[in-house]
């Protein structure tokens, strides 16, 4: 494969450049130093994602997606390069960029309102009804109304994952980073979610980064896909899926590119070799 | 209320063993005395005050050196959990002065203080603080990271990061640590006050003193009784809300 040629594509697109992006990643690396070894998870890792555009990162398990999103949302700091939100440098997390994690980040404290309405709370530009009637309105929207009252530990992991989303939703952020958000899920409420989160993005024009082990559901959801390589996480290849909108999973032209990307992938983690 | 039944029931089985025991003659009731007595030398000093004053002077006590070991242990617990160089320093030495049993901070105390109240609550502070240093501590430790990171990119920081994410993270072992607390100062104000014997205040473990010194095993046992009585009230009432709050929110110990 043509290096050069992939981490053009991965680079550029034909939704964003230059000043429209509203995120750029520019040759980011890092390294995990602990006692027993040093962990080079990310190696110049460069994107540029449009404002309203719907990116996916698919790659092999410990590839760094993840520590990918975490240094975006700037929870981490790379060890070199930077990140770019509306052309400011990211030096720490802010709530134009929310994060719905991969693992469960509930407060137990709260109950189910009251984690939805966490975020809301510091949105100071929303009265109190205001707020109330927002976070009611994302808990309809994944199905949970009836259980705002009950405590976290009493849900099922994909409820909890369903409350999350809601939280960050809630919080109208302009880019989402959404870390494998509906692993945990039933086949049908992914689904359900997959046309959910297709009309909110045409409705709101949010950016989404959006991580995926699935290549159906990252074809579905993204403008574009990107492949990442086995660590040190680079980009290797990026895929542009220009299938009209809203889309379902059991379209043929779909299931054919996440067909191709799967192909793509598994060159990367088994040297090529056929199922 | 079964289970109220079952432990009433345990308990006057306990005292009628008792009173069989002392009534049956084998022992000096002036050694040995029987649970009617030493109800009667609880009337009696419950009737002329005695009794009244000894707990107000206990809890006086007791509620002072344990809020300054909270104020010192709850503050220094958190800093020594976010330090390296406070772990191995702070929190090293906590870990040891706290394998000391309070009632040897008592010559020391005696020897700086004297017969004073200064004396008392520095054993009991000295009781507290250490434990409370390293329950903080520990807890702070296990909180998971996730919470702080979640609220950070919700715009949460500083004070609000603390008050609002931190703290109510915290309770679960914020409670552990606060009610390993109070059981230290319990214990360790129990040890000063039958060993520094002030005029300034006459509290519980005094009486028990005096009880031993007069040869009063009724006042022995009375004020041996009250110790049990208003310890395990004060945990029902101090802690169990709590507990029980922090057991509903985050699913622990669930039956
Ligand atoms: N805090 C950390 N300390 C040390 N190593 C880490 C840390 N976080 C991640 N790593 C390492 O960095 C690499 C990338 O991890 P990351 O979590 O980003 O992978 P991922 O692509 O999200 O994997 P998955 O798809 O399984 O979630 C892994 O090798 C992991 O062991
Ligand atoms: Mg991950």
């Amino acid at each position: 494969m043509n290096m050069g040629e992939a981490q053009r594509q991965g680079v550029t697109s034909e939704h964003g450049s230059g000043a429209s992006s509203k995120l750029i990643v520019e040759s980011v690396s890092k390294w995990f130093r602990t006692p027993r070894a040093t962990v080079h998870a990310l190696d110049g890792i460069s994107i540029e994602v449009a404002a309203g555009e719907v990116v996916c990162l698919v790659g092999p398990s410990g590839c760094g997606k993840s520590t990918l999103l975490d240094i975006i949302a700037g929870l981490t700091k790379p060890d070199s390069g930077h990140v770019l939100a509306d052309g400011q440098l990211v030096t720490g997390p802010g709530r134009q960029r929310l994060v719905v994690f991969q693992e469960p980040s509930l407060f137990p404290w709260l109950d189910v309102f009251g984690n939805v309405m966490f975020g809301l709370k510091l949105c100071p530009e929303l009265t109190n009804g205001e707020r109330r009637e927002i976070a009611h309105r994302f808990l309809v929207l994944v199905g949970l109304e009836k259980f705002e009252r009950v405590h976290v530990h009493e849900l099922s992991g994909g409820m909890k994952q369903r409350v999350a989303l809601a939280r960050a939703l809630a919080a109208d952020p302009q880019v989402l980073l959404m870390d494998e958000p509906f692993g945990a899920l039933d086949a049908m409420t992914r689904e359900h979610l997959y046309d959910d989160v297709q009309r909110i993005w045409r409705d709101s024009g949010k950016t989404i980064v959006f991580v995926t082990h699935n290549m159906r559901e990252a074809v579905c959801l993204g403008d574009r896909v990107l492949l990442m390589s086995q660590a040190p996480g680079k980009i290797i290849q990026a895929f542009d899926i220009p299938l009209p909108r809203p889309r379902s999973i059991y379209d043929v032209d779909l299931v054919g590119h996440a067909a191709r990307i799967a192909d793509a992938l598994r060159g990367t983690v088994g040297g090529g070799v056929p199922e | 209320m079964k289970r109220i039944v079952v432990s009433l029931l345990f308990f006057i089985a306990l005292l009628a063993i008792w009173g069989i025991a002392a009534s049956s003659g084998r022992w000096s009731p002036v050694l040995f005395p029987s649970p009617w007595s030493v109800a009667e030398y609880l009337r009696g000093a419950l009737l002329d005050g005695t009794l009244v004053e000894a707990i107000y002077v206990t809890m006086k006590r007791l509620l002072v050196g344990y809020a300054i070991g909270l104020l010192i242990g709850l503050p220094l617990g958190l800093l020594v959990s976010s330090s390296q160089m406070l772990e191995d320093t702070v929190g090293a030495l906590a870990l040891g002065l706290q394998t000391l049993p309070s009632v040897c901070w008592v010559p020391l105390a005696l020897l700086w203080f004297g017969q004073t109240e200064g004396a008392m609550l520095f054993v009991v502070v000295m009781g507290t603080v250490w434990s409370v240093i390293i329950a903080t501590d520990h807890g702070a430790r296990t909180i998971p990271p996730i919470y702080a990171r979640a609220a950070r990119t919700m715009g949460s920081q500083g004070l609000h990061l603390w008050i609002r994410v931190m703290l109510p993270a915290s309770l679960p072992f914020l409670v552990s640590g606060m009610k390993q607390g109070w059981a230290f100062a319990w214990r360790s104000l129990m040890a000063a006050e039958i060993y520094v014997t002030i005029l300034t205040g006459f509290g519980l473990g005094q009486l028990l003193h005096y009880g031993r010194e007069l040869q009063a095993m009724d006042q022995v046992i009375g004020a041996m009784a009250m110790i049990v009585i208003i310890g395990s009230l004060a945990d029902r009432i101090l802690f169990s809300p709590w507990e029980r709050f922090v057991h509903r929110r985050w699913g622990t110990n669930v039956k």
